[in-house]
């Protein structure tokens, strides 16, 4: 399915996804930004308001759920992917929306989540990446760059950080994409294709914590620096990226360089043209920023990395269901009480 | 010469040898053929943690209890009538629980040096050739010899005619016990109905070993247990875990909901996923996770959804679930936990039986966690409790969690199945209509439950979660008076459950006396046992058996006062007797066992003829 499929009719607005409850993320933070592109973008998928469900599991981004007027669960810590996949089984029916944070699904979630990938329940997850513990006031999280210095590593990280793209990528997730609370349109239009992608969706949105880890994404979201250090990719076109967009990537055997295509002797048809459908290519994407110990600097990657057609769990396990009841009938009580083998007493 | 038959009205026969030597599969064989004779029956298996354990050694031996009868049999027996002791290890591990005048059936082939080596016997002794076995009636047989000179022309390798010597034993008990050898056959028949050559050469290697007792003069006596006399009415076999599976099939169908049973290979409760996993016909969709969080939360998320979720596990694995049970508890949804306990902590005993998680059932969460439990007391129980189970969870929006063990788990006895329409009804009710203007999640009902509002029904759109919630909104809520008020009113929704429960009824004895015994799980049979044996002698006490362990029954407080003592007997270590002398304030005695295997009836037949004396 590509984005060029028609919008359909909303049965609701907006505002009918605002709840009565007050919302109680820090003035300033990213979270407001991601609930307002989710309020617009819900509708636009023509769905019925009660076929909507938003699963989190703990963390100042899964309050999200309280704020969204469809059906809902605030579940336990690192768990919500675990409940969305018992959901979307049972009712395979329902579009369900994951949102979780870093610490949430990279650390005590990160085996569900992995599961959850592997197994493409057509589900969508948000992952609000702060790199920051912020519900418990400031330790550093998976995400968080060696080094760091937080509550509890005052003399610095010693982690090596994970980078929930290339995570994602190695659990065979069918949708791996990227986006930032500072970018709305964009943040709009990844939120969308999520939500069209069949199977499991999932959606790294950088979201700046204002108190106990500003400024984190700010190379990306600042006019001074944002076309220097942000690299937007689309499907079929090449990797640009620069101050006049004089730069590009290009694939030597599989290292990406850096070129100046303004330059003689270089086209743009020589630059990396990002195929989305490329399973290796979008693994070098997801990850060439990793170390730039090693691979030089590198703008990090905003965008569709990776898209799959591959069949969803719930849709496997329907099938499965179905194929015995058509080769054996369905199952009679009566039967399956006697069991093969009975004696009578008289 | 002519063979004598000697008529007895029970047996008690322990097939033992190396976990591969197929002794499960012959005591199952010949338990299903002592069923469809009519035979009262249980049985025990017992087997090492080890999938295959060092060949010949004590920690490889596999055993398989059968307590068969013309008269009721409530346990798999306490000490046997014959011992099948396929190697030296397995007679050394088994030969305590021989009675005196018991039989062994040695396969001598068993006994070589390197087999008597491996179960430790000092250099040159051999039992079965010592007369250190004088007083049992001792048959030796070389198994193996005699199953290879069956087959000496079937072209079949020495390892595949080997893997047969468990029918030429099969065969001869078939002899011994007067039984007929058409079930087994019919058995291989499904079994190796492919594998032509194999199939024969088990056929003729069960008829080698009846043929052998008929034709060897030196077995001169056969034994004949007739039918026994039970309640009239259709019977078959059933094992605990099968029961369990089956009666969540049925309260699936009878309450008109779907099952999503969600759960982690864990022993000894595996067997409930594989059966159940065979009953896609019936719609259940069976997830097997990641790890046993994920187990839970899943089913968590599917009785969100309107299917009633149910987890299976082990102490080990409820230990992990208990965050999500505790969710359950706040969302007040219907699930079901089913923990099929086994030896404890930590990973403890995996293949052995114990009652030990019973604190962890009633208060393994944290905060204030209220839980109802229900508890199995024998296999074919299992079918009852577990769907009691699925009607609580669902009538009162609650997590509910099922007790089994290990013991009933994989035991079986006869069970007067009933039909689809002898079962209780109940229906499943789902919230259509908004309660007020503003749709309200946590109004309840007159049991106190929250109405079941699921994804899809418009208009009802709302949101809970593990935070506290107000009154009737479900809102996110800190006040303190609301924490304290819906804290009390979780706890009074769960008492609230002994309103739809049967009262506790006296399993024997009389109405108040001098000695109740109270028990709960898989001691149900030994317990029965023991007070036939004492009330036999002249002492009249009385058995109160629970199922329902939180809410207690209404009138259990009021059916201990009326004796002078109560004694448990608990395979733990006092466990629902602390919560009887909590909760009545009366000096419940305790008896405890905590060996891995169940009590044998003399145990507490001796403890209650001591406190009766």
């Amino acid at each position: 399915m590509e984005a060029t499929a028609t919008t359909p009719t909303p049965l609701f607005t907006s505002k009918d996804l605002v709840t009565d409850q007050d919302i109680r993320w820090c003035p300033g933070c990213g979270d407001y930004s991601i609930l307002k592109q989710v309020q617009t973008v819900i509708p636009e998928l023509g769905l019925p308001r009660e076929q909507i469900v938003f699963i989190s599991g703990i963390g100042c981004s899964s309050r999200f759920p309280y704020y969204m007027e469809t059906y809902g669960m605030h579940s336990i810590h690192g768990r919500a992917t675990a409940i969305a996949s018992g959901l979307k089984a049972a009712r395979k029916d329902l579009s369900v929306w994951i949102v979780t944070g870093d610490g949430d699904s990279m650390s005590i979630g990160g085996n569900h989540f992995i599961h959850l990938l592997r197994r493409n329940f057509n589900v969508n997850v948000l992952l609000f990446n702060n790199q920051i513990y912020g519900l418990t006031k400031g330790q550093y999280s998976p995400t968080s760059e060696a080094g760091k210095v937080t509550k509890s590593t005052p003399f610095g990280s010693i982690d090596h950080p994970f980078n929930p793209a290339a995570l994602a990528m190695g659990a065979d997730g069918t949708f791996v994409a990227r986006s930032m609370d500072r970018d709305p349109v964009h943040l709009k239009e990844m939120l969308r294709q999520a939500a069209m992608h069949k199977g499991t969706s999932f959606l790294e949105i950088y979201q700046n914590c204002n108190v106990f880890n500003d400024g984190a994404f700010e190379v990306f979201t600042e006019k001074a620096s944002k076309k220097q250090e942000a690299l937007f990719v689309e499907h079929g076109k090449p990797l640009v990226f620069g101050q006049n967009g004089e730069l590009g990537i290009k694939l030597d055997g599989f290292k990406p360089v850096i070129v100046n295509h303004a330059e003689k002797g270089i086209s743009t048809n020589d630059l990396w043209i990002h195929d989305m459908y490329d399973r290796v290519k979008s693994g070098i994407l997801a990850r060439f920023f990793d170390n730039p110990a090693n691979e030089g600097h590198f703008p990090r990657p905003f965008g569709i990395f990776y898209k799959e057609e591959r069949s969803c769990y719930e849709d496997d396990l329907l099938q499965q269901v179905e194929a015995v009841i058509s080769s054996k009938g369905k199952g009679d009580l009566n039967k399956l009480l006697r069991g093969n083998e009975v004696w009578e007493i008289q | 010469m002519s063979k004598t038959n000697e008529v007895l009205d029970q047996v008690i026969i322990k097939f033992a040898g190396d976990s591969g030597d197929g002794m499960q599969l012959t005591g199952t064989q010949f338990t299903n053929t002592a069923a469809l004779f009519g035979n009262d029956l249980s049985t025990f298996p017992d087997f090492p943690a080890e999938i295959r354990a060092p060949q010949g050694t004590v920690a490889g031996v596999s055993g398989y209890q059968l307590h068969f009868g013309s008269v009721n049999i409530f346990t798999p027996g306490d000490k046997c009538d014959v011992l099948v002791a396929m190697n030296a290890a397995a007679l050394k591990v088994n030969l305590k629980n021989l009675k005196d005048t018991g039989t062994i059936i040695a396969n001598s082939d068993g006994f070589d040096p390197k087999n008597l080596r491996l179960a430790k016997y000092p250099d040159g002794q051999n039992p079965i050739e010592d007369g250190s076995l004088e007083k049992y009636n001792l048959i030796v047989i070389d198994v193996t010899k005699m199953t290879r000179a069956a087959l000496v022309d079937s072209g079949l390798g020495t390892k595949e005619i080997d893997r047969a010597k468990n029918m030429f034993v099969l065969g001869f008990l078939y002899w011994m016990y007067n039984r007929s050898l058409d079930n087994s056959i019919k058995f291989l028949e499904e079994k190796f109905g492919k594998k032509q050559a194999i199939l024969d050469a088990n056929i003729k290697v069960l008829k080698a070993g009846y043929h052998y007792g008929d034709t060897t003069e030196t077995f001169r006596t056969r034994y004949t247990v007739q039918p026994a006399k039970m309640k009239p009415g259709v019977y078959r076999n059933i094992m605990g875990n099968q029961a369990t599976a089956i009666g969540l099939v049925a309260a699936a169908q009878k309450a008109g909901v779907d099952i999503f049973f969600g759960t982690y290979p864990i022993t000894p409760a595996s067997d409930i996923l594989h059966e159940l996993s065979k009953y896609k016909s019936f719609g259940i969709k069976t997830f097997q996770a990641e790890d046993e969080i994920a187990a839970v939360c899943a089913s968590i998320g599917a009785s969100f959804g309107g299917s009633l979720g149910v987890t299976s596990s082990s102490g080990p694995g409820i230990a992990l679930k208990g965050e999500a049970m505790g969710l359950a508890t706040m969302l007040e949804i219907p699930l079901v936990v089913i923990n099929v306990q086994r030896g404890g902590p930590s990973t403890g005993l995996p293949t052995k039986t114990e009652q030990s998680d019973l604190m962890q059932a009633l208060y393994g969460r944290n905060g204030e966690a209220p839980i109802p439990v229900i508890s199995s007391s024998s296999p074919a129980d299992c079918f009852n409790a577990i769907y009691e189970s699925c009607r609580i969870a669902i009538e009162y929006m609650t997590p509910v969690i099922f007790l089994s063990d290990g013991y009933i788990a994989n035991g079986a006895e006869p069970w007067q199945f009933p039909t689809a329409d002898q079962l209780k009804e109940f229906k499943v009710k789902y919230a259509t209509e908004k309660n007020e203007e503003h749709f309200l999640p946590y109004k309840r009902d007159e049991k106190l439950a929250r109405p079941w509002a699921i994804p899809g029904t418009k208009g009802l759109e709302h949101r809970i979660g593990g935070l506290e919630k107000q009154h009737e909104t479900g809102n996110i809520s800190y006040d303190n008076e609301n924490h304290q008020f819906m804290v009390k009113m979780r706890e009074a929704k769960v008492e609230k459950v002994a309103d739809s429960i049967p009262l506790q009824q006296l399993d024997s004895g009389p109405e108040k006396g001098k000695l109740l015994v109270v028990g709960w799980g898989s001691t149900y049979g030994a317990i029965k046992t023991a007070c036939q044996m004492v009330r036999s002698e002249g002492y009249d006490v009385a058995h109160a058996h629970l199922t329902y362990l939180k809410p207690f029954p209404k009138n259990f407080g009021e059916m201990l006062f009326k004796y002078d003592k109560v004694l448990m007997p608990e395979m733990n270590m006092g466990q629902l007797s602390r919560v009887v002398r909590d909760k009545f304030m009366i000096p419940a005695i305790s008896l405890n066992k905590v060996m891995g295997i169940p009590f044998s009836a003399t145990e507490i037949k001796e403890k209650v003829v001591e406190l009766m004396k």
